[in-house]
């Protein structure tokens, strides 16, 4: 018992990036199919009329701050979790050098990008 | 008319005189009733006594006869030669543990991780600081509440799921599924307080952080437990206490 008490139990920072994770996984699980299914369908088989999607149209939504809004959470969240999901399947894959770099280039591409496309829409409204 | 018989691959390692585990070909005489726990003993009976396997209750309680049936953790007394017939059957000592000898497993580190998580419940002090007397009556417990942990308490501590678990395979600090699904079976039992010494366990990367969630424990146990779906609700509660821990550290 003694042994056990002295233990010192560290606690992970996980939950952050398991949140992200879920959320875009979430997302891309649910949005991902219906935003295939009017670009790459229903578009091109002309259902869905094409002017609504136009530039000046999606411009006009990315300058509203709902719809930067939108689009930001739509790109920043499922590439947390394809970041999360590569992270660690290398180290499901076995690959063991350097996991803090592994880290730091993983969540710090998801984190540029999240970043990039934030002060894109700023600068587009 | 002549008994059907079937080949039997086993697993021999024998410390003191093989340097390697090697593959040994006994045949037994077949019946569809029969067990690969029965057709062991039938072995280990008949054509080679020297053979070694663990087992006690032939019938699914005592977690004690798990090992590979062709490939995949199973319990020997729950696991039938029909299903195999007229395959060759191969059977191997649990992976992910090492070996005791031929099919016997050194499971060492899983009990030591089930001690690790305090698998008891630990009662709430009263107001004067001493446990809750007998004489003070039962705890009691609505049908709802036991709910909550039933399933979880169904486990026999067979090991399979470590067996499964490509995460344990890759890393032995991972605390695994049957200790952390027993962790959430006392965590979430209304009469238990020790919710707060577990979850410093829980919160560990070799906790539930180790867990991918690829679910193949939940697939091999025998007795329904499912520890991957435990762990995820484990990792939701980790989540909130790591909220919790940002406004108040060292709780």
């Amino acid at each position: 018992m003694s042994e056990m008490n002295k233990k010192t139990y560290v606690r992970s920072h996980e939950p952050i990036f398991w949140g992200l994770f879920g959320a875009g996984g979430m997302l891309t699980a649910f949005l991902t199919p219906v935003m295939i299914l009017i670009t790459g369908l229903l578009i091109p088989l002309g259902i869905i009329d094409q002017g609504n999607f136009n530039y000046q149209t999606l411009h006009g939504f990315a300058t509203t701050w709902y719809g930067a809004g939108i689009i930001l959470v739509l790109i920043a969240l499922p590439l947390w979790h394809t970041l999360h999901r590569i992270f660690h399947a290398l180290h499901d894959l076995g690959v063991k050098r350097g996991r803090d770099l592994q880290q730091v280039l993983s969540y710090g591409f998801a984190f540029a990008v999240t970043v990039f496309v934030f002060t894109l829409l700023l600068q587009m409204s | 008319m002549t008994q059907p018989s079937m080949k039997i691959d086993i697993q021999r390692y024998r410390p003191e005189m093989d340097e390697k585990p090697f593959m040994q070909t006994f045949e037994v005489p077949y019946k569809a009733d029969m067990s690969v726990l029965e057709a062991l003993q039938y072995i280990k009976d008949h054509l080679d006594s020297t053979i070694s396997f663990r087992w006690s209750c032939r019938m699914a309680i005592c977690g004690s006869c798990g090992l590979m049936v062709d490939g995949v953790p199973k319990l020997g007394c729950k696991a039938f030669l029909r299903d195999y017939y007229p395959q060759t059957l191969t059977l191997k000592p649990l992976a992910n543990f090492p070996i005791e000898r031929d099919l016997v497993a050194v499971m060492d580190d899983f009990i030591k991780k089930l001690e690790e998580i305090k698998p008891y419940i630990i009662p709430a002090k009263t107001a004067s600081n001493e446990k809750k007397c007998l004489s003070d009556g039962a705890y009691k417990q609505t049908p709802e509440q036991m709910e909550k942990y039933k399933k979880y308490s169904m486990c026999i501590n067979c090991g399979l799921c470590y067996s499964a678990c490509p995460q344990y395979a890759l890393d032995k600090k991972f605390t695994g599924p049957a200790a952390l699904a027993l962790l959430a079976r006392y965590n979430r039992d209304s009469r238990d307080a020790g919710k707060a010494e577990r979850m410093k366990i829980v919160n560990q990367e070799e906790g539930v952080w180790g867990c991918t969630f690829v679910g193949y424990c939940s697939v091999v146990c025998p007795k329904g437990v499912d520890p991957a779906g435990a762990i995820q609700l484990l990792k939701v509660e980790s989540s909130k206490d790591y909220l919790i821990g940002m406004f108040k550290p060292e709780q």
